[in-house]
């Protein structure tokens, strides 16, 4: 297997070159790097262990040691900065008595078990001794007696065993510096110091298992298990992670098919080698044993399932489908587009339903999570997408974090900005709850706006109240780049009494000389930039905030540049690409209306097939129609709305009501429970494609066994199309790329050879910009000028009162992943094996509740049962809970109440109450019963097999 | 789709219009369903604002009559 390269030391990223001598050969290196990473530049290893290219040079190990012609000693060429003219020598006698020396005290103490040891053959001192040449250890072997000592096997993915670890540190400067977690120290001195937790083991302490450790050790003492016990992997493939949206490079590195670990690639642009434990450790739902292997179709959804043929499932898909347009109408039908799909198998499920149902009857999930991202930023930016790369925020001076958590939902991306704020950029948390930003080692935000759920616009006006009132608009920037007219009206209206920080208090709950500080702070920066969650968009003003964020942003000229920015943080892998791809009802791919003609006729001249020039159903409005009776049929490509989407009985009454729900998923899931076609899914090791993250980055997934069912999700999809009467004959995904590139304007330079080339690129990618670009509206916003929107706070109509006193608020989790389908698969259930509603000691107090109890959490739309963990993480009054398991089920309780322009949910405010309960609720009681009823497949059905 | 339903929807959509002046308010409500409601919901509100229109503050039941 090709290994990633280890240059030993971080490229500098300097303009400027030196040129040096190494063993006589000449090389040039930007200024500052090592001489070490020189050396390896000019094809030269020189011997190492305390150093590698993802952490700052130590200098302790001594095996690095070079000869430079007129500077005496023998320096450590990791901390020694290569310079013009030097003439180095790596390889002299006394270099190599002197790496023999040191690698012989290292060997005299470790177990010389080379043979059996799970990192034979993937193991840097077997190397380093190696090419050092080491014979003879003439101290002795006592590193044989440390073979008793414990491991530590806690984690359940990785063990440490300290019999062979080497103290170089580099697991304990990989959690600092690069996972910025600070979970582990080295302890005691000289030949008795040893790396420790602080706490028992790795699973008791701090450890976020992000793995960083695992891939920084050089030696087998921080080993994955999947490695020690299927042994080292022979070959590597890049791909992409498929979890969240900060969209991690990985290669995959396997023995054949199977995969036996998966290693963040330095080359991935989002992540630079780094991962947090879902994409490096939680595969393994992959091929879990609840995998359907088979198409499966039943006549009512009491039936049990019976297995049938691919062609057999498109046929009777296609069938049903089209019976229910002829007696119900050709709008009775509709498809939903999955975030965590690729972007070539989400454009052609949106193409299916346009050219294929003759509606524009498709939605995506993002449905429920950003879609007020899109309108709030199309509207004031001209364009649906943040503003800058991930990398921007190594340039922050201060970030404005609203309703967001990175640390457990975007973590790689909190990694980066925790290494900002411990180099001295300022913080400002806007949520309700005390996420780990507020306060984590070397962190602490400068302020916390703990608002009420509901209240950001009161927050965002009285920020930007105080930007207008106090005279900190740039007013240039505004001149240049914004329209006069609409920033003239809308500084008059936030400058308004109305919007004050003291008048907001009420609504909002936060000081107001708390946010004229926040604001000031903001407002004042070099470079402030502002990174938001579905905190932000869950609401029923969901889109006014995007909309309020946009205005600061401009208002302070703080968009166009490193550094600043608006960014949303996506929660699924494949958000962005969706919404991208022309999933939502009214507009094709690229954001364009459907009732734009040209736009239209393009679609229309390639795909053969008329449009229709008015906006579909979005997902809300399907469900609706379906208890209203006139909407039928439904294909769903890898979502769980039964589980995912707001007020579960609705959603659950709407798939009941329907005729024909086709699900196309990995699992039978929740929605699965009410279908009558299952298309088994493929997962992202089972395809080729496309993601785009957060930050507009396209990359590629990379196929690394073929798909358990026999068909890749785009083909399945190309499949029932067919059966439709489409004529498809796409050979590869990377025919739909280019499909797509001929259609979208911001993707005409992509295709698989240009991302082959670069490893990914961010949109826009086209003639003007032929190698993407990493951050948006430079000299001019896309729609030209940057435009001010006027927004009113409108509190919501969701508000606690007598019967429903607390407010309920979700959020997310670092080891699990939206309803949990792939990751409650995997040994992450170790931190997290039930959702748990957290309640301030105030509110558990009144009602009598402990850590541990079950309680009883009822709205207006439903009821469930949880544990309680009493926490002052939350406010008073508010109450916090994840959606990760299906027992939980905790969207029963959420409304449907939904943003103003998007139907976004309003899952973040619902007003509930809390009591403590003897057993699980009517409506959990209930769906455990019919669970097994609806998920029955007849006797002789094959599933994938562990 | 059920009436109290888009009612409320339609409602919302023009409170987050009604700091602009009223005509403004109402032209950007029909603005917004045209560009967001399918033709069904559309029609059906409309209907609903020419039947008894109830529910339906001023902006929202002006915008729902003026859809063409
Ligand atoms: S566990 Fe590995 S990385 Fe950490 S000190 Fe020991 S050998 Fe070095
Ligand atoms: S897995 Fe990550 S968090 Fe845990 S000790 Fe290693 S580097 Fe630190
Ligand atoms: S889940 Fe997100 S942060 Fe974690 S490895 Fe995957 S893409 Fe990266
Ligand atoms: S690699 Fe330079 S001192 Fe260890």
């Amino acid at each position: 297997m090709n290994r990633e390269r280890d240059l030993g030391t971080k490229p500098t990223g300097s303009a400027e070159q030196v040129k040096l001598t190494v063993d006589g050969r000449e090389v040039t290196v930007p200024k500052g790097t090592s001489v070490l990473a020189a050396a390896s530049l000019a094809g030269l290893q020189i011997p190492k262990l305390c150093a590698t290219d993802s952490l700052e040079a130590f200098g302790s190990c001594r095996l690095c040691l070079v000869e430079i012609d007129g500077r005496r000693g023998t320096p450590a060429s990791c901390t020694t900065p290569a310079e013009a003219g030097m003439v180095v020598h790596t390889q002299t006698p006394r270099l190599l008595a002197l790496r023999r020396g040191v690698m012989e005290l290292y060997v005299s103490d470790h177990p010389l078990d080379c043979l059996t040891c799970s990192a034979n053959g993937d193991c840097e001192l077997q190397d380093v001794a190696g090419a050092v040449g080491l014979r003879e250890v003439r101290y002795g072997n006592d590193g044989e007696q440390h073979r008793t000592a414990p491991k530590d096997e806690s984690n359940p993915y990785f063990t440490f065993d300290s019999s062979k670890c080497i103290v170089c540190s580099r697991c304990v400067r990989a959690c600092e510096e690069v996972q910025g977690t600070f979970a582990l120290t080295i302890e005691g001195r000289g030949l008795s110091s040893k790396v420790a937790t602080g706490t028992d083991d790795f699973l008791s302490s701090e450890c976020v298992s992000c793995g960083a450790c695992v891939q920084a050790c050089p030696t087998a003492t921080l080993n994955e298990k999947s490695v020690i016990t299927l042994g080292t992997p022979t070959e590597a493939v890049e791909t992409t992670c498929a979890y969240c949206g900060v969209g991690c490079g990985f290669r995959a590195e396997t023995q054949g098919e199977r995969v036996v670990r998966m290693v963040p690639s330095k080359r991935g642009q989002a992540n630079e080698g780094h991962s947090c434990v879902k994409g490096r450790f939680a595969w393994g739902y992959a091929t879990h044993q609840d995998r359907v292997k088979k198409p499966m179709i039943r006549a009512r959804i009491t039936d049990p399932w019976r297995e049938v043929s691919w062609d057999e499932a498109f046929a009777h898909a296609a069938a049903e489908f089209r019976r229910i347009q002829a007696s119900h109408g050709v709008d009775a039908i509709g498809g939903i587009t999955s975030s965590r799909c690729t972007n070539e198998e989400v454009f052609l499920v949106q193409k299916l339903v346009r050219a294929g149902f003759h509606n524009n009857n498709v939605d995506t999930c993002a449905r429920v999570c950003h879609s007020p991202t899109g309108y709030g930023l199309k509207q004031t930016f001209g364009t649906s997408a943040g503003t800058q790369d991930f990398r921007s925020v190594a340039q922050a001076d201060v970030v404005l974090l609203i309703g967001a958590n990175p640390t457990e939902a975007h973590p790689v991306f909190a990694s980066r900005l925790k290494r900002r704020l411990r180099e001295g950029a300022k913080l400002i948390v806007a949520d309700p709850r005390r996420i780990e930003l507020v306060r984590t080692p070397h962190v602490e935000a400068s302020h916390h706006l703990a608002l009420k759920p509901g209240t950001n616009v009161a927050l965002i006006n009285a920020l930007a109240h105080v930007v207008v009132t106090e005279g900190l608009v740039k007013e240039r920037y505004v001149q240049e780049r914004c329209e006069p007219k609409d920033f003239e009206s809308w500084a008059r209206f936030i400058a308004e009494a109305k919007n004050s920080p003291e008048a907001m208090e009420a609504h909002t709950g936060v000081p107001a000389a708390d946010v004229r500080a926040a604001a000031r702070l903001y407002a004042t920066a070099k470079n402030a930039a502002i990174y938001y969650g579905l905190g932000v968009t869950e609401h029923s003003q969901g889109s006014t905030m995007v909309m309020g964020m946009a205005n600061l942003a401009m208002a302070t000229g703080n968009v166009g540049r490193d550094g600043v920015g608006v960014n949303p943080l996506r929660g699924q892998n494949n958000v962005q690409g969706s919404c991208d791809m022309g999933s939502f009802p009214h507009e094709l791919s690229g954001y364009r209306h459907v009732s734009d003609d040209a736009t239209r006729e393009l679609f229309e001249g390639l795909w053969n097939a008329p449009l229709s020039k008015e906006p579909g159903l979005r997902i809300p409005n399907m469900l609706d129609e379906a208890v209203g009776g006139r909407f039928k049929g439904l294909y769903v490509q890898g979502e769980d709305i039964a589980q995912s989407d707001p007020n579960t009985q609705h959603v659950v009454a709407g798939l009941e009501a329907m005729e024909c729900v086709i699900v196309h998923d990995l699992f039978l899931n929740e929605t699965a429970k009410y279908a009558h076609v299952f298309f088994p899914g493929s997962s992202f090791l089972e395809k080729d494609g496309t993601f785009t993250n957060a930050e507009r980055r396209i990359s590629r997934v990379r196929k690394v066994m073929a798909p358990l069912a026999g068909l890749a999700d785009w083909e399945v999809t190309q499949g029932f199309a067919r059966a439709l009467g489409l004529p498809w004959s796409y050979q590869h995904p990377s025919e739909v790329m280019e499909e797509i590139a001929v259609l979208t304007p911001t993707f005409t330079g992509v295709s698989y050879e240009r991302l082959d080339q670069l490893g990914s690129v961010q949109w826009p990618c086209n003639d003007k910009a032929p190698t993407g670009t990493p951050i948006m509206h430079v000299d001019r916003f896309v729609r030209g000028k940057g435009r001010f929107m006027l927004t009113e706070f409108i509190p919501t109509l969701e508000k606690s009162g007598p019967r429903f006193p607390l407010l309920l608020t979700t959020g997310r989790i670092l080891s699990q992943y939206n309803v949990g389908a792939q990751t409650a698969r995997t040994d992450n259930v170790t931190w997290h094996a039930e959702d748990v509603l957290e309640v301030h000691p105030f509110d558990a107090e009144n009602r009598g509740l402990k850590t541990g109890d079950l309680v009883l959490l009822q709205s207006r739309a439903g009821e469930t049962t949880l544990r309680a963990v009493v926490t002052e993480k939350v406010q008073p009054g508010v109450v916090y809970t994840t959606f990760h398991h299906a027992k939980t089920a905790a969207n029963v309780v959420t409304t449907d109440y939904s943003d103003w322009a998007t139907n976004c949910p309003e899952y973040k405010v619902t007003a509930v109450q809390v009591s403590r309960a003897s057993e699980a609720a009517a409506f959990q009681q209930e769906d455990r019963r019919r669970d097994v009823a609806l998920r029955q497949v007849a006797p002789g059905a094959v599933h994938a097999s562990k | 789709m059920d009436a109290t339903k888009l009612v409320h929807m339609a409602n919302q959509i023009a409170q987050n219009f009604r700091v602009h002046a009223e005509a403004e308010a109402v032209r950007l409500t029909v603005e917004h369903l045209k560009s967001f409601w399918s033709p069904g919901m559309r029609r059906a509100l409309q209907e609903h604002a020419q039947a008894s229109g109830e529910g339906l503050e001023p902006v929202a039941a002006a915008a729902a009559r003026a859809l063409g």
